[in-house]
C-alpha cells in the first residue's frame, strides 16, 4: 500500500504532497524534510530504494525534482518505479512536456490526475488515454 | 475598501517572489488574513477560489484548519468547480479525528445516489481516502450499489473504495465478497486491477475467504496467461510487457492464495514458469514482473526445479548493471538462504563480488556472504571478509568485524588459523569488535598450549608497531604476561627468530601504561602482566618494582589498588610471590549459544557410557579443554564469568572456590530396539538447578542399512515442561555409522513422576517406520 506520494525539489520546497495514511501536519515537514534529505544525500552509483522507518522510499529523479513514493513492505519496489515513470508520461501528455513550473501552478489538475491513478493508496489505472479523458472533458467544459 | 481577491496563480507568484523565510510568512499570513474574512463574508462566489489558495498555504506547511467548515459547503453546491475544490479541501484537511467529518456524509450519500459520473468520482476518491468507520457504514450500501453498474470509471473507483471500506470496518467483508466472482469476468483492466486488490484484502483478513478464493485460481491463471501471451497491445503495454501492474498483482494473489496449499500451487506451476521464462527482461517493467514471480515461487509448495529456476533467475539480476535490480536479487536472497542454501551457494562468488561495489546495498551483501560461509569455502571466503573489512564504511565494520569472529568460530579449520584470522580482525577494525572477543580470545590461546610461543611473538610484534587499538593491546599484554618466558627464549620455528630483549619488553609495557590512549582497563592488563613478568624473567626485578610503586599513588582506583597489592607482594610476601603468578589455568566460560549445546552435550558424554562423538570442531576444542581441567571441574557447574583480570585482586586468589563433589551419575537407559537401531537415553541432573534434568537420546545403528529421515518427537504430562533442541542430524549410517544426538531439556518444578512418550520416524531399509511408545523404567532419580 502507498503511504504517501512527494513531490520535491531540490531546494527542499513541496510541489505536491498526497498522504494516504494519516499524518499531523508538523510530522509531515519534518518527514518531507528528511526524506528529501537522504534522497539528495545519495550519489548516481547508489540504487534508489531507500529503507526508512517503516516505510521503504522509492524516488526517481527528473531535473530538478524528486519524486518519492512511501510504500509499506507489501509492495514490489520495481513495480513502483515503473509506475512512478508512467505517472511523469501522463503529466507529460497533459502538460506536453512538462515542467516543475507547470505542476506548480496546475496544482489542482496535478491532484486529479493522481487521483485518477492512486485511490487509498492503490494502484487503480494506468492507462493514459483513460485517466486523462474526464480531465479533457472538464476542461472543455470550463472553456465553454 | 473590498480588495479584489488574488487568484492562486498570482498567490503562487508572490509567494515564489519572498526571498526569505520571513517574507514568505509575512505573505501567507496577509492572505490567510483575507481568506479568513472572507470565509466570515460567506462569499459563494469566490470560495472556492479562496479554499483552493488554502490549500496550496496547507501544502507549505502552514495552518489551515480554518477551512474546514467551507469546505462543507462548498462540497452541498451544485457547480462542478466548487464541488471539486470542496472535496480534495475535504481529503486533505479533514479526518476522523475532527468531528466535521461526519457533516458529509449527507452530501456524499447525496452525491453517490445522482448517476452524475465525475461527481460520484469525486465523492468515492474522498470517501476512500478520509472515510471513517461510522461513515463506511452509512454508505456501504450505496457503494455496493455502484460496483454493478455498466460504467467502469465508477466502477472501479467503487471497488477500490470497498477495500478502504473493509479496512476500517471489517464486517463489510461479508457484503463485498460476493460480487468478486462476477467482476473477475470483467475485461476492463481497471476494474480487474481493483478486484484483485479487494480479493486480496479479503483474503489476508479472513481464512473463510481465502478458502472461498482458492476456487477462483484457475481463473487468475487464465487472465495472467493472456496477459502474457496477447503480444503487442497498445492499450496497456509499458516498454513492451502488457499491463505490468495488473501482471504484479495478479502474481501477489496467486502467492496469497498459493501458499502452504498444495494444489493451487500444482496448479500455478506451469504458469509460473511460462511467465519467469518468456518475460522481456530488457527494461525494468520486464525486470518488475519477474521479480515479483520469483518472490510467488519462493512463497508457495513449487516443484524443485521451479526454485532452482528462481534462485537462477535472481543470480541473473545480481549480474545486471542496474543497481536497484542487484538490491532487489540481494534482499531476496538474504530470504532464501536459509531454506534453499545449496542453491544460493551456488552464486556465491557473484555476492562476493558485490561486496567489492560502493554503494549503500552493501549491508545485504555483507549479511548474504556470512550466511554463505561454511566450513568448504571458509578459507576464501575470510580472505575476501578481511578485505572488505580493510575498505569498508565505518558503520558496517562493527557488523563485519563480529560476522567475522562468529563465523571463524564455528569454522576454523586449523587452531593457528582462528588465531591469524582474530588477530588480523583486531589489528584493522580493533576499535569496532565486541567486548567479548578479548575474553574469547585468551581463552582460545591459552587451550592452544603449543600454539603459545607463536602466539606470544605474532602478539608482540602486533603491540610493538600500534599501542592504540585497545582490544589487542589487552589481549597481548596478557599473553606477554603469562608467556614473556616463551617470548624471551626466541625459539619458535614459525616464524621468524627474533631476539627480543627483557629491557624492551618492559619498555613496550610501559609504554603501554603511560600512554594517554590507553583505557584504565588496558592500564590494568598492563600492570599485571608487569607483575608476572618478575617471575618470567631472570634479570632483576628493579625496574618492576619502580613502576609498581609509582602507581602506588595513581589516581585511578582500581591502579592503585593493584600497585599496592603488588608492591606488598614484593615486600613482605615474596616468598609466596612465585606461586601466585603462575601461568594461569584455564577458566571455562560462557560461551556463545552453539558452544553450551556442544559444553553439555560433551559433559552427557562425559556421563554416559556411549559416548557420541562430537562432530563440530568447537566440541572437541573443549574436549581439550576437558583433559587440561582437573576433574573437579569438569562438573556440569555453569563456569564463572571469565574475570577481565586475570591474576586481579590478591584477595580473590587466595580465596579459591569450593567445588561441590559431582553428583552420582544416573544410569543410562536403552528404549527402543529394532532391526538393528537402537535409542539409549542418558539423564543429567545440573545440581545448581534442580528442577532441570537433561537427557541426550543417542540413536545408533548396528544393521546393514542406513537410516535415514529420522525425527524424534517426544511428549511429557502437562506439569512438566518440555524443550527439544535441533538433533545433530537425521541421517544414521548402517554399521556403527555416526549416532544422532539429541538433548531434551525438562523442567519440573513440582517434582511430579516423570512419564515420557517418545514418536520416531525414520527410512530404514527402503520402508518408512514409525514408532510410539512410551519409555517405562524411568529411574527414579531423574525426578525425585
Amino acid at each position: 500500500m502507498i503511504k504517501f506520494f512527494l513531490m520535491v525539489n531540490k531546494q527542499g520546497q513541496t510541489r505536491l504532497s498526497k498522504y494516504y495514511e494519516h499524518a499531523d501536519i508538523n510530522k509531515r515537514t519534518l518527514l518531507e524534510t528528511e526524506v528529501i534529505k537522504s534522497c539528495l544525500s545519495r550519489s548516481n552509483e547508489q540504487c534508489s530504494f531507500i529503507e526508512y522507518k517503516d516505510f521503504k522510499l522509492i524516488y526517481r529523479q527528473y531535473a530538478a525534482l524528486f519524486i518519492v513514493v512511501g510504500v509499506n513492505d507489501t509492495e514490489n519496489e520495481m513495480a513502483i518505479y515503473e509506475f512512478i515513470h508512467n505517472f511523469v508520461e501522463v503529466l507529460d501528455e497533459y502538460f506536453s512536456r512538462v515542467s516543475e513550473l507547470d505542476i506548480m501552478f496546475n496544482l489542482d489538475k496535478v491532484h486529479i490526475i493522481l487521483d485518477e491513478m492512486v485511490l487509498n493508496g492503490c494502484i487503480v489505472e494506468t492507462n493514459r488515454a483513460r485517466i486523462l479523458a474526464p480531465l479533457l472533458i472538464l476542461d472543455k467544459m470550463s472553456e465553454s | 475598501m473590498v480588495v479584489p481577491s488574488l487568484k492562486l496563480q498570482d498567490l503562487i507568484e508572490e509567494i515564489r517572489g519572498a526571498k526569505t523565510q520571513a517574507q514568505e510568512r509575512e505573505v501567507i499570513q496577509k492572505e490567510c488574513a483575507h481568506i479568513r474574512a472572507s470565509f466570515r463574508d460567506g462569499d459563494p462566489v469566490h470560495r472556492h477560489r479562496q479554499l483552493a489558495k488554502l490549500l496550496y498555504v496547507h501544502m507549505l506547511g502552514y495552518p489551515a484548519h480554518f477551512g474546514q467548515m467551507e469546505c462543507l459547503k462548498l462540497i452541498a453546491s451544485s457547480r462542478f468547480t466548487d464541488k471539486r475544490v470542496g472535496y480534495l479541501g475535504a481529503m486533505l484537511l479533514l479526518d476522523e479525528r475532527h468531528d466535521a467529518h461526519l457533516l458529509i456524509t449527507n452530501s456524499i450519500k447525496n452525491d453517490l445516489s445522482q448517476g452524475i459520473q465525475p461527481v460520484q468520482g469525486l465523492a468515492l476518491c474522498t470517501l476512500s481516502t478520509m472515510g471513517s468507520a461510522e461513515m463506511c457504514r452509512d454508505l456501504a450500501p450505496e457503494v455496493e450499489k455502484l460496483l454493478l453498474q455498466p460504467s467502469p470509471y465508477v466502477r472501479k473507483k467503487a471497488i477500490l473504495t470497498a477495500v478502504h471500506m473493509i479496512r476500517k470496518v471489517p464486517e463489510l467483508s461479508s457484503v463485498f465478497l460476493p460480487p468478486c466472482a462476477q467482476l473477475l469476468h470483467e475485461r476492463h483492466h481497471g476494474i480487474l486491477l481493483g478486484t484483485i486488490t479487494l480479493i486480496t484484502e479479503l483474503c489476508e483478513r479472513s481464512p473463510a475467504a481465502l478458502r472461498h478464493f482458492r476456487k477462483v485460481v484457475p481463473q487468475l491463471v487464465h487472465i495472467l496467461r493472456t496477459l502474457v501471451t496477447m503480444g503487442y497491445s497498445t492499450e496497456h503495454s509499458i516498454s513492451g510487457v502488457s499491463d505490468p501492474f495488473l501482471q504484479v498483482q495478479i502474481l501477489r494473489l496467486l502467492r496469497i492464495l498459493g501458499r502452504n496449499h498444495e494444489e493451487s500451487s500444482e496448479t500455478m506451476n506451469d504458469l509460473l514458469a511460462q511467465v519467469a521464462t518468456n518475460t522481456d527482461t530488457s527494461r525494468n517493467a520486464g525486470n518488475a514482473v519477474l521479480f515479483e514471480t520469483v518472490l510467488t515461487i519462493m512463497d508457495i509448495r513449487s516443484a524443485a526445479g521451479l526454485r532452482v529456476l528462481a534462485v537462477n533467475i535472481l543470480g541473473r539480476f545480481l549480474l545486471n548493471s542496474d543497481r536497484n535490480i542487484r538490491y532487489v536479487a540481494l534482499t531476496s536472497l538474504l530470504r532464501l538462504v536459509q531454506s534453499d542454501h545449496s542453491a544460493v551457494q551456488r552464486h556465491r562468488p557473484t555476492v562476493v563480488e558485490c561486496l567489492r561495489e560502493t554503494d549503500a546495498s552493501l549491508s545485504r551483501a555483507l549479511e548474504l556472504s556470512l550466511a554463505l560461509v561454511n566450513s568448504s569455502n571458509v578459507r576464501a571466503m575470510m580472505q575476501e571478509l578481511q578485505a572488505f573489512l580493510e575498505s569498508c564504511p565505518p558503520d558496517l565494520r562493527a557488523d563485519c568485524a563480529s560476522g567475522i569472529l562468529l563465523a571463524a568460530e564455528r569454522f576454523a579449520p586449523t587452531k593457528r588459523w582462528h588465531i591469524d584470522t582474530i588477530l588480523h580482525v583486531l589489528t584493522t577494525a580493533g576499535t569496532h569488535v565486541r567486548d567479548d572477543a578479548v575474553a574469547n580470545l585468551t581463552q582460545l590461546i591459552g587451550g592452544a598450549q603449543e600454539l603459545h610461543a607463536y602466539s606470544v611473538r605474532r602478539l608482540y610484534n602486533a603491540l610493538a608497531e600500534d599501542i592504540s587499538q585497545q582490544p589487542l593491546v589487552q589481549v597481548a599484554a596478557w599473553c606477554i604476561g603469562e608467556y614473556g618466558d616463551l617470548l624471551l627464549a626466541g625459539n619458535c620455528e614459525e616464524i621468524e627468530p627474533l631476539q627480543v630483549d627483557e629491557e624492551e619488553v618492559l619498555a613496550l609495557l610501559e609504554k603501554v601504561l603511560q600512554s594517554h590512549m590507553s583505557l584504565p582497563a588496558t592500564r590494568g592488563y598492563a600492570l599485571t602482566a608487569l607483575m608476572k613478568l618478575s617471575t618470567r624473567l631472570c634479570g632483576d626485578n628493579n625496574r618492576i618494582r619502580q613502576v609498581v610503586s609509582i602507581y602506588g599513588s595513581c589516581l585511578d582506583v582500581e591502579l592503585q589498588q593493584r600497585a599496592v597489592e603488588y608492591d606488598t607482594l614484593f615486600r613482605k610476601y615474596d616468598h609466596m610471590r612465585a606461586a601466585i603468578l603462575e601461568k594461569m589455568p584455564l577458566v571455562e566460560r560462557d560461551g556463545p549459544q552453539a558452544d553450551e549445546e556442544a559444553k553439555e552435550s560433551k559433559e552427557a558424554a562425559q556421563l554416559s557410557e556411549a559416548a557420541p562423538v562430537p562432530t563440530e570442531p568447537q566440541a572437541s576444542q573443549l574436549l581439550d579443554l576437558l583433559d587440561l581441567l582437573d576433574g573437579a571441574s569438569g562438573d556440569v557447574q555453569h563456569p564463572p564469568h571469565l574475570d577481565p583480570s586475570p591474576g586481579g585482586a590478591l584477595v580473590h586468589l587466595l580465596d579459591l572456590p569450593c567445588v561441590p563433589p559431582p553428583p552420582a551419575p544416573i544410569p543410562d537407559l536403552k528404549v527402543f530396539e529394532r532391526e538393528g537401531v537402537q535409542l539409549n537415553l542418558s539423564f543429567i541432573r545440573p545440581p545448581e538447578n534442580p528442577a532441570l534434568l537433561l537427557i541426550t537420546i543417542t540413536a545408533t545403528n548396528f544393521s546393514e542399512g542406513d537410516v535415514t529421515h529420522f525425527i524424534c518427537q517426544a511428549a511429557v504430562p502437562k506439569s512438566l515442561q518440555l524443550q527439544l533442541q535441533a538433533p545433530s542430524g537425521n541421517t544414521v549410517p548402517a554399521r556403527g555409522g555416526l549416532p544422532i544426538t539429541q538433548l531434551f531439556r525438562i523442567l519440573n518444578p513440582n517434582k511430579a513422576p516423570l512419564r515420557l512418550k517418545l514418536r520416531l520416524t525414520y527410512d530404514h531399509f527402503h520402508q518408512s517406520v514409525q514408532e510410539i511408545f512410551e519409555v517405562n523404567n524411568l529411574p527414579v532419580e531423574s525426578w525425585q
